[in-house]
């Protein structure tokens, strides 16, 4: 009898190979990287791993410079595409699709490519390898994937709520601050968490428009696994991992309590 | 003047500066490819074609540009195979197995760029070195990687579509006699294809875009990516400011053009309605 | 005997034995079992979610039963896949593949169909036998010789998809795209490509929902006309009580997952057999009444005749009257029930009524018109008062969550965990009568309530206690407690059921 039910397909099945992939090319990596990380040289479990990641200053540093670095080139992302993405949705630009295409554009051009683009651009303009140049080379990668997010909520949002804000009075600025911003924050929150977190592993950028002090976690880890230290490199992207995870949980705690639409009607 | 003139004056420089800033370095390059100067900036001389020229004789380059191709068509088209199949099964699941495998598909999405490019580094290790299969890094394994990261975005854009169907068409071929498989390709995939094509459009893109999983998984193999990161690092041959320039004008071709049919087609369907 | 079950499984094309359904852990079709005979046009009817259109698809075999057996034709069906049973369905949103002409959506069973060869030889084959005996199965390859297949011709199919057109009426439509077609004419079709294919049992899953009321009333009387021609089972699904009566031969009322009544129409609602039945077929007054003894029931404050007998003394009971049935005259003293005339509406053919008395509405139905504020008596015969049990197995409230440990219902603030849910939301919370605790003392209870009722089931008594906002509690207990005493109510919470409420007219029928 439940040899016979096998027969009866499911078109559920059809996800079987995917399933498959996904165990063995997503799951089993991130259980071998979990392995090394707490993996001693004698093969036993360990924390010395770890130990090493947090006792040398070094990583430490690095790690902090990271998130300064994501941090700061996030806030200039937002603090440029915001506004950029509130003029595009707004009359008489939303009717020029081919304008906001303009600004996505970059986003299908390989984005070394662009990063070498820039970096001739500030040569000739005497900016050199240094900090600076590095945060600017981020910004303008990571540019068009704050404001495509932004944007589309922007562009989507029900322009009745905007017009019921001035209806009852409120100035477009009392407007803006009231009921468009707080509408979008979904959008932002999308915006930061597609930046951010890429920040880290954007060593392409650290090291060819960076100095020597620039740099970002992954090319930390990189180097650590050209240097064959699997397992201290295995530890601080067990490190990275647990930061991914917090910044998920943050930025859909964030989006989930906007996201919620304002209850009407009493409760029987 | 009037506040709303100033208003829209305002508006107009915010997107016109932002868009300058945007392309200015790439027509920097693109101006440059006609110049034989060493690097963009310098004394523009003579314009010359010369490094168009070079470019077909530069092995390095050429193959470099092949790999991008081959490893991006089919990572795309496997990832679309996959993708589309994926998201048919997912469409049918129960909502808990449904939220599941969402998530775990969301992984290479959601997780540093780097700690999967080591997760697929360790994998390839321990396959070769442990299980001891006959595999290595190479073309094939980055063919195997893009794929792995690519498949999530094509669930991404075919689920959709599928929201958007008569939610029994696959039970109504079953019901009329037609077998799982021949369901899906008789009834279901006909009314994916646009979808699919989305999807294979993103995968390449993403593909040809990757430099992190490329750089630590294609030991030996090198891509557009990692052969101007080599050389923004050592030493730069110019001739690549002729392949951006292919790049920029066909990726600006292409987008403006599908851009235009898109909204044609859109237009003519409010037409017929 | 053993010769009548005989020509009875015969008759009988589909038999449900003992079948459930539940998905992720929640029972949508609760151990049913049903016979449906050979050429009949049966009608799943019940409200949304009470898991007709699952039923449905089990018998199709889009779900598998969790446990229990479907036959059809005698043959079970849990290994057999879709494609290969004998039946079609015709679905609620009709599913016409788009891509697809009218023709060839038509066409798309018949090329997949293969028919018998005469012309060519007999082919052997080797099957595995499956035999038990003496309850040890027995596997056996055996060799059978199988009849010659082929596909059908180009023209076969032609020909058949331009009958099954002409059957419904579209003729000259072979070529058109399925987009351009109306809901009337895509439902057609639809019912096209399901009837070519000759299936034993046609299924179909309320076809008519998404039509207007006039192409509903034709399609109604067409499918009846169908169904006559071709001789084949039809089983209807409808929330639509009207829609169920006119059509069907036999009528299967469902609610939450179980059969509330199988019968012919006009039974159904003459002699419906529980209160559920009685207000979802037509429109009934259903009240509360205590059965003094046979012959005699009271409610409202009165003493009636009826014509039930059989229950306990004083059992209260669900009293069930037509709004057709009752008598209706000027003036007070007249009658049974004296009353206040609250509503008129004219209907067409008769005026509807509502009429306070004391402390109930009755709908009254009748050809003479009452004013509004008119003061009126009404009198109810004997045989026009339905008696039936109660109809409970679990106290079931609405209520709202207050925080994580407190939900709210029947004015008291319970602590029963509301994990999963957000401050605010509405739940129905069920509570078994054995999760039910009565205390002497009314201050030990969450909320106070009278006691109305005991009777004693054997090994303990249920009793039913009722709240100071008219919520009834049914509750199991060891001890007897006298009537109209005063007690607490409290709930164990780990035997109670919370669940996000939905409101009714919300509900898609069936989750998917």
């Amino acid at each position: 009898m439940k040899r016979n039910r096998n027969k009866v397909f499911r078109p559920t099945a059809f996800s079987f190979p995917y399933l498959a992939v996904t165990l063995v090319f997503v799951i089993a990596p991130l259980v071998l990287v979990l392995v090394y990380a707490f993996r001693g040289q004698d093969g036993g479990f360990t924390f010395a791993n770890f130990r090493e990641v947090f006792t040398e200053k070094q990583n430490v540093m690095q790690l902090l410079q990271t998130v300064g670095i994501a941090a700061l080139s996030t806030g200039i992302c937002l603090l440029l595409a915001y506004p950029v993405a509130y003029v595009l949705a707004s009359k008489p630009f939303n009717k020029w699709a081919i304008l906001s295409l303009l600004f996505i554009i970059p986003m299908w051009i390989n984005f070394v490519l662009r990063v070498f683009a820039l970096k001739s651009l500030l040569e000739m303009m005497g900016i050199g390898k240094g900090y600076f140049a590095a945060v600017v080379g981020i910004v303008y990668d990571f540019f068009p994937y704050m404001l495509l997010p932004i944007y589309t909520v922007l562009s989507n949002l029900d322009k009745s709520y905007v017009e019921a804000s001035a209806d009852l009075g409120a100035g477009p600025v009392r407007t803006f601050f009231r009921v468009t911003l707080p509408l979008s924050v979904p959008g932002v929150v999308s915006g930061i968490s597609m930046v951010f977190m890429p920040v880290f592993s954007s060593y392409a950028i650290t090291k060819t428009m960076g100095d020597a002090d620039t740099t970002v976690i992954g090319a930390k880890i990189a180097s650590l696994f050209h240097q064959r230290s699997y397992g201290v490199g295995s530890a601080l992207s067990f490190v990275l991992l647990v930061l991914v995870l917090i910044v998920m949980v943050v930025t859909n705690l964030l989006s989930r309590r906007t996201a919620k639409a304002p209850k009407g009607g009493k409760v029987a | 003047m009037k506040k709303s003139t100033m208003w829209t004056i305002a508006r107009w420089a915010i997107l016109i500066v932002v868009l300058l800033a945007i392309y200015l370095p790439l027509i920097l390059i693109m101006v440059y490819s006609f110049s034989g100067a060493r690097s963009a900036g310098d004394t523009f001389g003579e314009f010359t074609f010369s490094q168009y020229a070079n470019l077909f004789e530069d092995k390095k380059l050429l193959t470099a540009t092949k790999n991008t191709i081959v490893v991006g068509v089919v990572s795309a088209l496997i990832a679309t195979l996959l993708g589309t199949t994926a998201a048919v099964g997912i469409h049918y699941m129960r909502r808990r197995w449904q939220t599941a495998v969402d998530t775990a598909s969301q992984i290479t999405v959601v997780n540093a760029e780097i700690v999967t490019a080591m997760g697929f580094f360790l994998l390839m290790l321990f396959l070769r070195d442990t299980v001891k299969l006959p595999v290595n890094f190479g073309l094939g394994w980055l063919i195997v990687a893009h794929t792995v990261i690519t498949t999530p975005y094509v669930i991404l854009t075919v689920s959709p579509r599928l929201k958007q169907l008569n939610p029994n068409l696959l039970e109504a071929s079953m019901d009329l006699g037609a077998g799982a498989i021949r369901s899906l390709i008789t009834v279901l995939l006909p009314q994916l294809a646009g979808a699919m094509v989305s999807g294979f459009a993103l995968a390449f893109t993403l593909s040809l875009d990757d430099f992190v999983v490329t750089n630590i998984n294609g030991t030996g193999v090198d891509t557009i990516s990692t052969i101007v990161y080599d050389g923004l690092r050592n030493k730069l041959n110019p001739d690549i400011r002729a392949l951006s320039t292919i790049i920029f004008v066909l990726v600006l071709g292409v987008l403006i053009v599908g851009n235009i049919i898109k909204n044609k087609r859109l237009q003519n369907e409010a037409r017929k309605k | 005997m053993a010769a009548n079950d005989k020509t009875n499984d015969f008759e009988k094309i589909i038999e449900l034995k003992n079948v459930s359904k539940s998905f992720d852990g929640k029972a949508v079709v609760k151990d049913l079992s049903l016979s449906i005979r050979r050429g009949q046009f049966v009608t799943l009817l019940g409200p949304s979610g009470c898991g007709k259109t699952t039923l449905l698809r089990m018998i199709a075999g889009f779900e598998t039963p969790t446990s229990g057996e479907i036959y059809i034709g005698g043959v079970p069906m849990s290994s057999i896949p879709p494609y290969k049973r004998p039946v079609n369905t015709v679905f609620q949103k009709y599913a016409l593949f788009p891509h697809l002409n009218v023709f060839k959506n038509i066409a798309f069973g018949l090329k997949l169909k293969r028919i018998a060869d005469p012309t060519k030889p007999a082919k052997e084959r080797y099957v595995t036998k499956q035999t038990v005996v003496d309850g040890k199965v027995r596997r056996e390859r055996v060799k059978v010789s199988v009849e010659a297949t082929r596909k059908l011709t180009k023209s076969e199919i032609a020909d058949k998809v331009n009958r099954a057109l002409k059957l419904v009426g579209l003729e000259d439509y072979g070529h058109r795209d399925v987009n351009s077609l109306s809901g009337g004419q895509q439902q057609r079709v639809a019912i096209a490509r399901a009837l070519v294919c000759e299936p034993k049992v046609l299924l179909l899953d309320e076809p008519l929902g998404a039509l207007d009321l006039k192409m509903r009333k034709e399609m109604q009387i067409e499918l009846k006309k169908m169904h006559e021609e071709l001789g084949i089972t039809f089983i209807f699904v409808t929330h639509d009580q009207e829609e169920a009566l006119t059509m069907s031969d036999v009528v299967v009322v469902m609610n939450d997952g179980i059969i509330q009544q199988v019968a012919q129409p006009k039974k159904i609602y003459d002699e419906p057999q529980n209160a559920f039945v009685a207000d979802f077929i037509g429109e009934s007054n259903i009240l509360t009444g205590i059965m003094e003894k046979d012959y005699t029931i009271r409610f409202l404050g009165k003493t009636l005749a009826c014509v039930d007998k059989g229950f306990e003394k004083n059992e209260r009971v669900d009293v069930i009257i037509r709004p057709e049935d009752i008598g209706i005259s000027a003036g007070p003293g007249q009658g049974h029930f004296d009353g206040e005339v609250l509503t008129v509406v004219f209907k067409g053919t008769y005026y509807e009524m509502e009429v306070k008395a004391g402390d109930y509405e009755f709908t009254v139905q009748n050809q003479v018109e009452f004013q509004k504020g008119a003061a009126v008596s009404l009198t109810i015969a004997p045989d026009s008062i339905h008696i039936m049990k109660k109809l409970i197995t679990i106290n079931k409230f609405v209520g709202y969550v207050y925080d994580e440990e407190t939900i709210c219902f029947a004015e008291g603030d319970w602590e029963i965990p509301a994990q999963g849910f957000e401050k605010g939301d509405e739940v129905v919370v069920q509570i078994p009568f054995n999760a039910v605790e009565l205390t002497d003392d009314e201050e030990d209870g969450v909320i106070g309530a009278r006691v109305a009722q005991s009777v004693y089931k054997g090994t303990y008594y249920q009793v039913q206690v009722i709240t100071d906002t008219y919520e009834d509690f049914y509750v199991d207990t060891a001890d007897e407690w006298d009537m109209d005493d005063r007690v607490g109510i409290k709930i164990d919470p780990a035997k109670v059921l919370v669940d996000a409420y939905v409101a009714p007219e919300e509900t898609a029928d069936e989750e998917k």
